[in-house]
């Protein structure tokens, strides 16, 4: 067998490439991790992050799918008619059996002259979603496709995922680069059997298997997927002007962040897990649109997502000229962040068993 | 039954999808068919930018079946931009905040759901723009 190398594995359409609009969700409601840790262990010890987004009780991943959605609209100011794919990374769509991404598309207007589907691939249905779309414009198959990543995560509670879950996500829609405020260069995958994080199929919420979170699941994959990409391109961290990772607290992608090269003025502005905590399939994405609305023309974006089971999805972005007029046409990241209403565990508990119910 | 119903206003409730009179150009919202004003036949569609401002509104406390979930909420009667009134619930907000003339913009979300094992019924409900919510 002939020696494999981080080239082969590189991602590449034929047609030019890159995102034509993109936007955010993030819900109103937040729960210091503060609140949380009172519940359980008296506020002795360390948070993971401050505090976590949590979604209202009329929000679901398909309302803060069209919201997204809508936003991406404003910026590329397509007709929706033109979008050829609507799809939903996410591992909370509200229905077992019936499409989200059919109301989503419905919602925008996308229907009926288009492909619709939901994806899983636990934090990484977003980003998985946006290679195929990739794939989907860069053969010339479509003008414009739109993967979404967003979740309403929950925690068993008690446990420790219950402080970081949260909701919120963003859309990204591909089309030709000539038209991108982002252009993407290339995208790498990097997956193995891991036995992280899983949900069996009727459970409320999530397992996780404890040895398994750090070092061979997180680390190994988003190393993995960044490196190679970064070679397979000849590019080093200093290369870059701004790097995102996937979010599944505040210390993880910091920790990957410096192991990777990357000084911490790359990865604040899309580092947004300890204001608004781990939005699962919306993490990486999120962090994307919160650079996008600082980026200048000529930025260099990496782009690492994971996602437990498990794998990491890499994209390497050049930001354009258009960004300039196509940023403020929708409500930024940041806006939705600061957009912000403190809630009690008692209100907490009381919106997880109403949604349980409905 | 119900499910039939409610995939026929799809339209309407996901996206604010209207009318046009193509006599005097009044704006209907429901699609009635018929213009209000001058009675001719009004039959192009018209998709609402969804911005308006609340007209008048009321609390309610004790909610009809399928919205005791959210109960207390407040139904506003909100003027859209473009003239037609129309009644729905507000959200995002608290109820001591809302007032007449606040101005607000359309958002879909879930109005209901049949039980645990039903369908999910989603909407537009109208909430204060997020820029004046951060302001
Ligand atoms: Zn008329």
């Amino acid at each position: 067998m002939t020696e494999y190398t981080p080239k082969q594995g590189l991602m590449k359409p034929n047609l030019d490439v890159g995102i034509v609009g993109y936007g955010a969700y993030v819900p109103r409601y937040r729960i210091p991790a503060k609140e949380i840790s009172k519940m359980w262990t008296g506020g002795v010890g360390g948070v993971p992050i401050q505090e976590k987004a949590v979604n209202g009780l009329d929000e679901d991943v398909i309302t803060m799918s069209i919201e997204a959605a809508r936003n991406t609209l404003d910026r590329a100011r397509i007709d929706p008619r033109q979008i050829r794919a609507v799809w939903v990374g996410s591992e909370s769509h509200p229905y077992a059996v019936k499409p989200s991404s059919a109301t989503v598309a419905e919602a925008i207007g996308a229907v009926p002259n288009t492909q619709a589907a939901d994806w899983e691939f636990a934090c990484k249905a977003g980003t998985e979603a946006m290679q195929a779309a990739i794939a989907f414009v860069g053969s010339g198959m479509a003008q414009y496709a739109l993967s979404i990543g967003m979740d309403t995560a929950q925690g068993r509670p008690g446990d420790a995922l219950e402080y970081t879950a949260a909701a919120g996500g963003a859309a990204v829609l591909i089309g030709p680069a000539a038209e991108a405020v982002a252009v993407i260069n290339g995208s790498y995958s990097f997956v193995t059997d891991t036995p992280d994080f899983w949900r069996r199929a009727h459970a409320n919420y999530p397992s996780h298997g404890d040895r398994f979170t750090g070092e061979p699941a997180y680390f190994k994959h988003v190393m993995g997927a960044a490196e190679a990409l970064m070679e397979a391109l000849d590019r080093t961290s200093a290369d870059y002007d701004w790097a995102v990772f996937h979010q599944p607290n505040a210390k993880f992608p910091q920790r990957v962040a410096k192991q990777l090269g990357f000084k911490p003025e790359q990865i604040a502005p899309g580092l947004l897990s300890p204001r608004i905590g781990n939005t699962y399939s919306g993490s990486t994405m999120i962090g994307l649109t919160a650079i996008l609305d600082i980026a200048e023309p000529g930025d260099r974006i990496l782009m690492v997502s994971y996602g437990s089971g498990a794998g990491s999805d890499a994209f390497d972005l050049r930001v354009t000229d258009k960004i300039e007029e196509v940023r403020d046409r929708a409500t930024t990241t940041e806006t939705y962040i600061s957009r912000r209403t403190e809630i009690d565990y008692a209100t907490y508990s009381r919106f997880r068993d109403k949604l349980k119910m409905s | 039954m119900e499910v039939s119903r409610n995939w026929r206003l799809q339209e309407q409730r996901y996206k604010l999808v209207g009318e046009t009179c193509d006599s005097c150009g009044v704006k209907l919202f429901p699609p009635r068919d018929v213009c209000l004003e001058c009675e001719a036949p009004a039959y192009e569609l018209f998709t609402f930018t969804g911005l308006g401002e609340v007209f008048s509104y009321t609390t309610i406390y004790d909610a009809p079946a399928g919205f005791e979930n959210t109960a207390p909420y407040t139904v506003a009667l909100v003027k859209l931009a473009e003239g037609p009134l129309v009644t729905a619930q507000l959200t995002d907000i608290d109820q001591e905040d809302v007032h007449i003339g606040m101005p607000v913009e359309m958002v879909t979300r879930k109005l209901r759901a049949d039980g645990p094992e039903g369908m999910i019924v989603y909407g537009y409900k109208f909430r204060p723009s997020v820029e004046t919510a951060v302001a």
